[in-house]
């Protein structure tokens, strides 16, 4: 196993750990972008692009920006 | 059941799963060995077929009637969000827009990566059966790039480049095109989605058969399944106020 | 160390659905879910990788089809994967908003306490 490979999978554990454990949804939304991103950087590492460019529209942008949006939907004033 | 016992709950379920897990894991085949079964075939068939990337021939031909399975969950997901967050009777929708402002080099950023961004997307979705890209990746980034107009602060602009009903026919069209290809192949072929077309040089633009065209028909359900989730969060997010109390 | 990525996949898993059962507010524990998710990608994707390989992808013009490649089989159903969990994302938290519409809470415990 490569350098790469095992710094990519540690970086994904811990970063998904950080996911988890941030406790307010809005924080979530910012580390789990920042978790998609070294997703896609894991799965280039394991040799597969198709995976890492979806990986990489869908995790760092799409879901963390509806989990913004439906935030924003819940705590706004009513 | 509470908090404290639910997690209780958890810490013995989760401890038997992660004991199993671990057993499991000691007896799999070695982490980067060389023995891939099923790799073997697939890149076999593949080659055969003419389709130089050999994921784009197991997704789109030689199962691609998971596809077609995968296809309609994204399009009852699609459904699903459209009916749960379409304003209800007591909401209202506010036509004025707060006046936020937006840095000139941010609008002219969004400006500048929209026109790159969809040439990108479609370059993405036409190769795919050539190099690493595809529907589903072409889609999310035309549906994805669509939304810098949003960033560049042109609401009223991406309004009108992007009416929601438009992209919700298109997200059908898409999963209809791809169901009507796979039947037409069994009327043809005898066999669901089956190739139909020649299947042209290995690596060449015309090759692969079908699973270009597949390729299509599914990048544009991905580029108006995003474009109508986004839409419709966007819409519940900023715009939409609910009445009076808001609860019931 | 041949077992570390099997590891983290099963790691992230657990660590998420831990995530779901702790959580006080809806939107956190379908977050939550996706990183459970994220732990199947990496498990399909460990299983079909093979050292020294190359993508299964030969590209225009094509180089030599060799089978010295990852598996493209596992990579396919991870690709499918990965999009069509966003959507299922999307339909959770939209049931979060509307959940939150009708009963003004978006933490479980309090939804429980209002049924009764």
């Amino acid at each position: 196993m490569t350098i790469i490979v095992a710094a990519a999978l540690t970086l994904v554990a811990v970063a998904g750990t950080a996911v988890v454990v941030a406790g307010r949804p809005d924080r979530q939304a910012v580390t789990l972008s920042l978790f998609g991103l070294l997703l896609a950087v894991l799965f280039m590492a394991l040799q597969a692009p198709d995976v890492a460019l979806s990986q990489i529209g869908v995790g760092t942008a799409i879901v963390p920006l509806m989990v913004m949006l439906a935030v924003r939907k819940v705590h706004q004033r009513r | 059941m509470n908090r404290t016992a639910r997690t209780v709950m958890f810490l013995v379920a989760g401890g038997g799963v992660a004991v199993l897990a671990v057993l499991a894991v000691l007896r799999m085949p070695a982490f980067g060995g060389s023995h891939h079964p099923y790799r073997d075939h697939a890149v076999r068939a593949s080659v055969s077929h003419a389709t130089s990337n050999v994921v784009a021939s197991i997704n789109f031909d030689q199962r691609g009637m998971d596809t077609l399975g995968e296809e309609t969950i994204l399009l009852a997901s699609v459904v699903g969000v459209s009916v749960l967050l379409r304003p209800a009777e007591d909401e209202s929708k506010s036509e004025h827009l707060g006046s936020g402002r937006v840095l000139d080099a941010t609008r002219l950023g969004g400006y500048v990566l929209l026109p790159v961004t969809l040439v990108v997307g479609f370059d993405v979705v036409a190769q795919g059966h050539l190099t690493p890209g595809g529907g589903f990746q072409g889609g999310v980034v035309l549906g994805t790039g669509m939304h810098l107009l949003y960033v560049a602060g042109r609401y009223q602009a991406l309004e009108r480049l992007r009416p929601v009903s438009a992209f919700e026919w298109g997200e059908a069209f898409g999963a209809a095109a791809f169901a009507c290809l796979g039947i037409s192949s069994l009327l043809v072929t005898g066999a669901f989605l089956a190739n139909v077309i020649p299947w042209g040089t290995f690596g060449g633009l015309l090759s692969a058969g079908t699973v270009p065209v597949l390729n299509g028909a599914v990048g544009v359900e991905v580029a108006s399944g995003v474009m109508v989730l986004l839409a419709k969060f966007l819409e519940q997010a900023i715009f939409v106020r609910s009445g009076e109390g808001g609860t019931r | 160390m041949n077992i570390y990525a099997y590891l983290v996949a099963f790691w992230l898993i657990v660590a998420g659905s831990a995530g779901i059962v702790r959580s006080r507010n809806l939107i956190h524990s379908v977050v939550c879910l996706s990183v459970a998710q994220a732990g199947t990608y990496v498990l399909l994707l460990a299983v079909g990788f093979q050292s020294k390989a190359s993508p299964p992808v030969f590209g225009s013009p094509p180089s030599k089809p060799s089978l010295s490649v990852t598996d493209p089989v596992v990579q396919a159903m991870t690709l499918t994967d990965v999009v069509v969990s966003a959507t299922v994302t999307a339909l959770l938290l939209a049931i979060a908003i509307q959940i939150h519409k009708r009963h003004g809470t978006v933490d479980p415990d309090e939804l429980r306490a209002l049924r009764g």
